[in-house]
């Protein structure tokens, strides 16, 4: 099935060119990053985690709300999600391939990673987040592809197979649960010891997972011709505006516990992220306009998805969607690592900004992730329009 | 366990039995295991001592666990000697003197109460408080985060002693430790760090990049039967006291025994080994 993404149009070859170029770009910076240290980044020691660790956050929920084709299709037998399930599939392995990848750029010493193997660690969430997130890889893989080889040769998918389906339902749970346990099991960092953490990335993962899943099937409804159909769609607007106002209502709840109780602790972080946080004279506030546009497009894209024109129309159903995924990856992606960092432990604050190598090394994973389903997608659609054609 | 860390232990370990006889200034003799004293099982006469000073939980009760009570009133009433025992700190361990403070390396520095106890409140706080600055290092808890957090055990607790120690050569450098210590003890190298070592020391090594380091109280000198840099120079004014905290005959144990000390966030459960008289 590999030589469907060998075949394609000029489209399909520019496109492959320009990630190519973003990935070549983002191997350069990482041989100067690896060559002087993590001293390139705008990491400090305050703010010892940057924007590799947060993209790896988000995107470990990204491919947990895979899931949510695989759990109506499987269990509910929801018919409508057979023809996609597939690109989640897919979608999962790219966005753990991107995770593993954040992983390595964000080692001091990548070259010893496999000390997590060697000198196994099990009081560590870092052990256990390394055990399902491969696990999780190794499920999609294998159930993606079995399920597309018999599809291809219209035959039933062998029996066995459903036994790693099921079990990779509560896998994608608990890749999210894991990643979450990393931030809030460590006493002193305030903003993350939470115990609705892990709640509220599942439900920001299941809204922002398949909101990237409806915008890859608008795409490749106009460039590959395949339709995933509007029922699907719309079960799929469903479940992102539930999962959507779940994330905003524990947004929410945060702020009842930290204003509420008035305990300067659970109120800091919030303050930095929101308000602008001041000491000694000074107002800290970089991330503020990154927060109040995630609370913007998050409501937006509720909103916007929610009207009868995302039912029909194609253009307001993926502004909707990529509103809602951009909202979320400012929420995650951004904000939650580095506000977990203010103030210091010793009430100190260090404002966290990227610098351009560390950028080129993010797109360039970035890219390499969009390659990754890029192609994959090639094969699955080209399964579905030879067995259709 | 490789090869850096039994050749460590191996040290320690004959260090202790050179220290029966010697009068090795630290001695690590009051667990049973070790086998040098009648005094290894001090648990009920300890007891009380460990509730007034670590909070609600129940403290190691066994073995040795090394601690340091900092004396600031002695501190305060002279700079130069929190500043001397940071420069034999960095002369000791081959701390590089980085100027930017992203990047910077430390292992014991001082810094304004405020930020050292951040859980004590600073409101119309005495002119001592104000006007200080306090010393700040690795607390070596008894039951430290960084130690859970790590995912290769490059960081561990050194059972013979209690020391929170690294394993520079097989930490991976993700700074998990880094966001789990609640007492911003650790340092990472984010570039090499060798050229900004001002005075190289043979006996310790200097560290590579992509690696966290902190205080590991001088274990490499404890082995020699020395004492740590910063207590060494400190010396004859009981600035710094070092011990035993389970050897109730200890120095360390007479000073918590007389004085009101206090440690930094307790309530966190960690149970800081370094206690501080104000």
């Amino acid at each position: 099935m590999i030589e469907k993404t060998l075949k394609g149009k000029p489209a399909y070859w520019i496109w492959l060119a320009f990630l190519g170029m973003f990935m070549a770009i983002g191997a350069a910076c990482y041989v100067r990053q690896y060559n002087f240290g993590l001293g390139m980044t705008g990491m400090s020691r305050d703010v010892s985690w940057g924007l590799y660790i947060s993209q790896f956050t988000f995107l470990v929920g990204v491919a947990a709300g895979g899931v949510m084709l695989v759990l109506p299709y499987y269990v509910h037998d929801y018919k409508e999600f057979g023809k996609i399930t597939i690109l989640g599939e897919f979608l999962a392995i790219g966005a753990i391939v991107m995770c593993l990848l954040f992983i390595m750029a964000d080692l001091g010493q990548p070259m010893r990673a496999l000390n997590v193997v060697l000198h196994p660690s099990p009081n560590s969430m870092l052990f256990y987040d390394a055990i399902v997130l491969n696990g999780y890889l190794f499920l999609n893989v294998l159930c993606g592809w079995v399920i597309l080889t018999a599809e291809k040769k219209q035959v039933k998918p062998p029996k066995w197979i459903y036994f790693f389906v099921y079990l990779s339902i509560p896998f994608a749970v608990s890749i999210h649960t894991v990643t979450a346990m990393l931030y809030c099991g460590l006493p002193g960092r305030h903003f993350w010891l939470s115990a609705i953490i892990a709640p509220r990335f599942l439900a920001s993962a299941f809204a922002a997972g398949p909101a990237l899943i409806i915008i890859a099937c608008l795409v490749v409804k106009r460039v590959a011709g395949f339709d995933a159909g509007r029922k699907a769609m719309n079960k799929l607007v469903t479940i992102i505006i539930y999962a959507a106002l779940l994330n905003m209502f524990f947004v929410g709840l945060e702020f009842f516990v930290g204003y509420y109780s008035n305990i300067p602790g659970h109120k800091h972080a919030l303050e930095y992220l929101f308000f602008g946080l001041e000491h000694n004279g000074h107002v800290y506030n970089n991330l503020v306009p990154f927060m109040w546009a995630f609370v913007i497009l998050a409501f937006g894209a509720i909103a916007v998805l929610a009207t009868p024109a995302a039912r029909k129309n194609d253009f307001v159903l993926g502004l909707g969607a990529l509103m809602l995924f951009v909202a979320f990856w400012l929420d995650k992606g951004i904000g939650f690592v580095l506000a977990g960092f203010v103030p210091t432990p010793l009430h100190e604050i260090t404002e966290y900004i990227p610098t351009v190598n560390e950028l080129g090394i993010t797109i360039g994973v970035w890219a390499t992730g969009f390659m990754v389903v890029t192609l994959l997608y090639k094969i699955a659609i080209g399964v579905e329009h030879e067995v259709e054609g | 366990m490789d090869k850096q860390r039994r050749k460590f232990l191996k040290i320690a370990g004959a260090s202790v039995i050179a220290g029966i006889g010697a009068p090795a200034i630290i001695k690590l003799s009051a667990s049973p295991a070790l086998a040098s004293g009648g005094h290894a099982a001090p648990a009920a006469g300890h007891a009380p001592a460990a509730a007034a000073h670590g909070g609600p939980t129940e403290e190691a009760p066994k073995g040795v666990r090394l601690g340091m009570v900092i004396d600031t009133r002695k501190m305060n009433a002279d700079q130069g000697l929190l500043d001397n025992a940071i420069r034999a700190c960095i002369d000791a361990h081959n701390i590089p003197e980085i100027p930017s403070k992203k990047s910077e390396i430390k292992w014991l520095w001082k810094a304004p109460f405020e930020n050292v106890f951040t859980d004590a409140s600073g409101y119309h706080g005495s002119k001592k408080i104000t006007e200080n600055d306090f010393a700040v290092l690795c607390n070596h808890c008894d039951d430290p985060p960084c130690v859970k957090a790590c995912p290769t055990q490059a960081t561990f607790k050194v059972a013979s002693t209690g020391i929170v120690a690294m394993d520079f050569h097989r930490c991976i450098g993700c700074r998990f430790c880094m966001a789990a210590c609640p007492y911003g003890a650790r340092s990472f190298n984010w570039q090499d760090p060798r050229p900004y070592i001002k005075k190289y020391n043979k006996e310790f090594p200097s560290r590579m990049k992509g690696v966290v380091e902190k205080c590991n109280f001088c274990a490499e000198r404890l082995a020699l039967g020395q004492e740590p840099a910063c207590v060494e120079s400190c010396k004859g004014t009981d600035a710094i006291v070092f011990g035993d905290l389970n050897d109730p005959k200890s120095e360390i144990r007479a000073v918590l025994d007389k004085e009101f000390t206090i440690q930094r966030k307790p309530t966190l459960g960690t149970k800081p080994s370094v206690f501080y008289i104000v």
